[in-house]
């Protein structure tokens, strides 16, 4: 699904990642844990090809193709999704409107009819329903006046509506209480599928309890310093990453 | 970003093309003679002669004003010629199959079908062209409601009494100086009159057209909604694309009688001139409404296109309990400059006013909005509430707001709000990260910060408006 060789990425002329390797297969779900400033959410938006994003070295594949070739839009529909840590309001503009363009997109790329509007909304109404949002939020404007839970409750929302292959949820956990961060999480264990991969970039352990990640990678100044099954997470939450700071250098030496 | 939002901005405008059709046009000038001449042409009566004549002499004592945030180079107005008129209009046409095809194609290229079965159900048009009126819509079936409408120099002759007793009644002869220019030469436009208890049974629309180079337009419009009367009205307007600029200065008067309702709508979509400020349309034109007791007279504007923008569609609540409103969108990109916005003047008691402004300034292009509330001493209970926001899109445009309150009521209430926003990379990036090009985006955002006006749009337009917005910002993303 995802080949990620010696990426290095820099914003502003400051270079965040620094060679980082990442392998992921079709189905699986890897957990990117680290301290702040390790480089998480610069991982997202590298990969969707924010601007402002460079990358100077290495090479990403994305289900065979060059993913570092392709425009932002052509990434998201070749199934690249990023459920975003802050969503960004869009006034005016209605939840509905916006996500049913947005299928229509994909339809469009893998040569489907788009969806008629009573078609969608059917569809929207279930999303709605899996993530526990009020119907009324399909006629509200994107992300206007949501709470931080709301907003994250929507771009999973989306992700459901979207079927993508390759899910980044980047802290989807932050700022949620325990009974929003499990609707989250059950959105997302919906969606797991052999077809479909996902990457969970998380400070906290707490998130892992209820999506069972396949895989744990420690991210620390822009590589992966350690990597292993679910019990890694376990590890972190105990020792914190205070540990990090030396096994950053050694492997940077 | 902005280098996309710029690509998405590259102006396409479709309604740029020149109809070859036969003209009769007045060589360049003004002065008294042209006056006469205008009125010769169109066969007028004495009276009418004599108004224009002191509009003229009222104008020549004029001085343009210059305190609008606009730049241009002074306009000579010896070098505009001040009538024009397809030939084959010359002896009035008796029906449809009697006007120049050319002519017709020139409407339809433009969606504007004149054939009624063609036409959108429930809409008359009347459909000017230059300085001339070509075919107006609909008129038996108006007329079985007793609605008039039909061109105001037809009005001059028909409906004397009715044309003597409000021309000039809301925007005076000499009310400003594009008003007092209009009222010594305009040429066309259209007059509506609607009886008492009548609700129009469609939808009336006005296109406006200018076609030949070097001429003005000056059209004057002219809507009676007697006593509990009903009206909505649309007007629409391009022309060609040319690498001169060309005048328009038209006047509307609105009357609402007591208890009467009129709403009126405005896409505009002159030639806005190129990309580096090179032709395109002056717009300067003067719009007023009179309200008597209870009545309500909504404007709506969508102004897309003219390189200069300045027009003021405003409000006398003169009666008590009057309602006026200003819902507007004023989009500028590469050199445009607009400076718009209303005037509601309180007179009566309990009156009340809405303003909605919506300014989105792209390219290197200036939006202003500019209006003025005024709370009269007897208007006991007035409230106004005003809402402008403005949206920024790329960093070398500029968006400004000129509100004036004057109030000399103390029991009346005064609200004003504003706000200044830029489309964001942020918002782009979610657009695209969903799988929707940078055009797309952009449109759809700038559609959603202009949803509160579109909406007061009759159905049909609101629609055309969206569409327009979507090709005016084609391009402006990068």
């Amino acid at each position: 699904m995802l080949k990620i060789k010696n990426l290095h990425a820099s914003v502003e002329d400051k270079t965040i990642i620094k060679g980082l390797d990442l392998n992921i297969k079709p189905g699986e779900v890897h957990a990117i844990m680290g301290p702040n400033g390790a480089g998480k959410s610069t991982l997202g938006y590298v990969l969707s090809g924010r601007e402002g994003y460079e990358v100077s070295e290495g090479s990403v594949e994305f289900k065979g193709q060059d993913l570092l070739e392709m425009d932002i839009e052509e990434r998201a529909r070749e199934g690249l999704f990023l459920a975003f840590q802050y969503p960004v309001e869009i006034p005016g503009v209605s939840n509905m409107e916006f996500m049913k363009e947005s299928v229509n997109a994909m339809r469009k790329k893998q040569g489907l009819e788009p969806l008629t509007a009573a078609e969608f909304l059917k569809k929207a109404k279930e999303a709605c329903k899996q993530v526990n949002l009020p119907l009324d939020f399909l006629k509200r404007g994107v992300n206007e006046g949501f709470s931080g839970g709301e907003k994250k409750r929507n771009e999973i929302m989306q992700m459901i509506l979207l079927e993508p292959k390759l899910c980044i949820l980047d802290e989807s956990d932050s700022g949620l209480d325990i009974d929003a961060l499990q609707v989250v999480a059950n959105g997302v264990n919906s969606q797991r599928s052999p077809e479909r991969s996902f990457i969970v970039v998380t400070h906290y352990q707490r998130l892992l309890d209820y999506i069972k990640p396949d895989f744990v990678h420690i991210l620390a100044d822009g590589k992966i310093v350690k990597s292993g099954d679910a019990s890694l997470a376990l590890e972190v939450e105990k020792a914190g990453y205070a540990w990090l700071g030396d096994k950053s250098k050694e492997a940077g030496a | 970003m902005s280098e996309q939002i710029e690509q998405a901005l590259a102006r396409k405008y479709e309604a740029g093309f020149v109809s070859n059709i036969e003209s009769e046009t007045f060589a360049v000038g003004l002065d008294e003679e042209v006056i006469r001449r205008i009125s010769t042409m169109k066969n007028e009566p004495e009276w009418m002669l004599q108004w224009r004549l002191k509009a003229y002499e009222s104008w020549l004592k004029m001085e343009e004003p210059e305190w609008a945030h606009l730049h241009y180079p002074k306009i000579d107005y010896q070098s505009i010629s001040y009538y024009s008129a397809p030939k084959s209009m010359k002896d009035k046409p008796k029906s449809l199959d009697e006007v120049d095809p050319e002519l017709l194609r020139t409407y339809e290229k433009l969606g504007i079908p004149l054939h009624e079965q063609q036409m959108l159900a429930g809409v008359a048009v009347d459909a000017v062209f230059d300085s001339v009126s070509v075919v107006t819509t609909f008129r038996e079936k108006l007329e079985e409601a007793g609605v008039i409408f039909c061109p105001i120099s037809e009005a001059v002759h028909k409906y004397p009494e009715l044309v003597k007793k409000y021309l000039g009644t809301v925007v005076p002869r000499s009310d400003n100086y594009f008003a007092a220019l209009n009222s010594a030469v305009f040429t066309d436009g259209s007059f509506v009159y609607i009886p008492k208890g009548v609700r129009c049974p469609m939808e009336l629309s006005t296109y406006f057209r200018i076609n030949e180079q070097n001429t003005g337009q000056f059209e004057r419009t002219l809507i009676v909604a007697d006593e509990g009367s009903h009206v909505s009205y649309l007007e629409g307007c391009t022309a060609p694309q040319r690498d001169e600029n060309q005048l328009h200065a038209a006047v509307v008067e609105l009357v609402a009688m007591d208890n009467a309702k009129i709403k009126y709508s405005t896409v505009q979509n002159w030639y806005p001139g190129d990309e580096e400020g090179k032709g395109g349309i002056y717009n300067f034109v003067t719009k007023r409404g009179i309200c008597h007791n209870n009545a309500h007279i909504s404007w709506t504007q969508v102004e897309t296109g003219s390189a200069i923008t300045w027009k003021y569609p405003s409000c006398v609540l003169k009666g008590d309990n009057s309602v006026g409103e200003f819902y507007s969108v004023a989009l500028t990109r590469g050199r445009q400059q607009a400076d718009t916005g209303t005037k509601m003047i309180h007179l009566g008691k309990n009156t009340k006013s809405t303003i909605i402004s919506k300014g989105i300034s792209a390219g290197r292009s200036n939006n202003a909005y500019r209006g003025l509330v005024q709370m009269g001493p007897n208007s006991d209970g007035a409230r106004n509430f005003t809402q402008c926001d403005s949206l920024l899109i790329g960093d070398q445009c500029g968006a400004h707001t000129f509100p004036y309150i004057e109030s000399r009521n103390p029991s009346a209430i005064v609200e004003h709000e504003a706000t200044t926003s830029k489309v964001s990379d942020e918002q782009l990036f979610l657009c695209q990260q969903r799988g929707l090009d940078a055009e797309k985006a952009v449109s759809m955002i700038v559609n959603g910060f202009c949803k509160e006006v579109f909406k007061e749009l009759p159905m049909e337009f609101a629609v055309e408006a969206g569409k327009l917005l979507e090709i005016s910002l084609e391009g402006s993303v990068g």
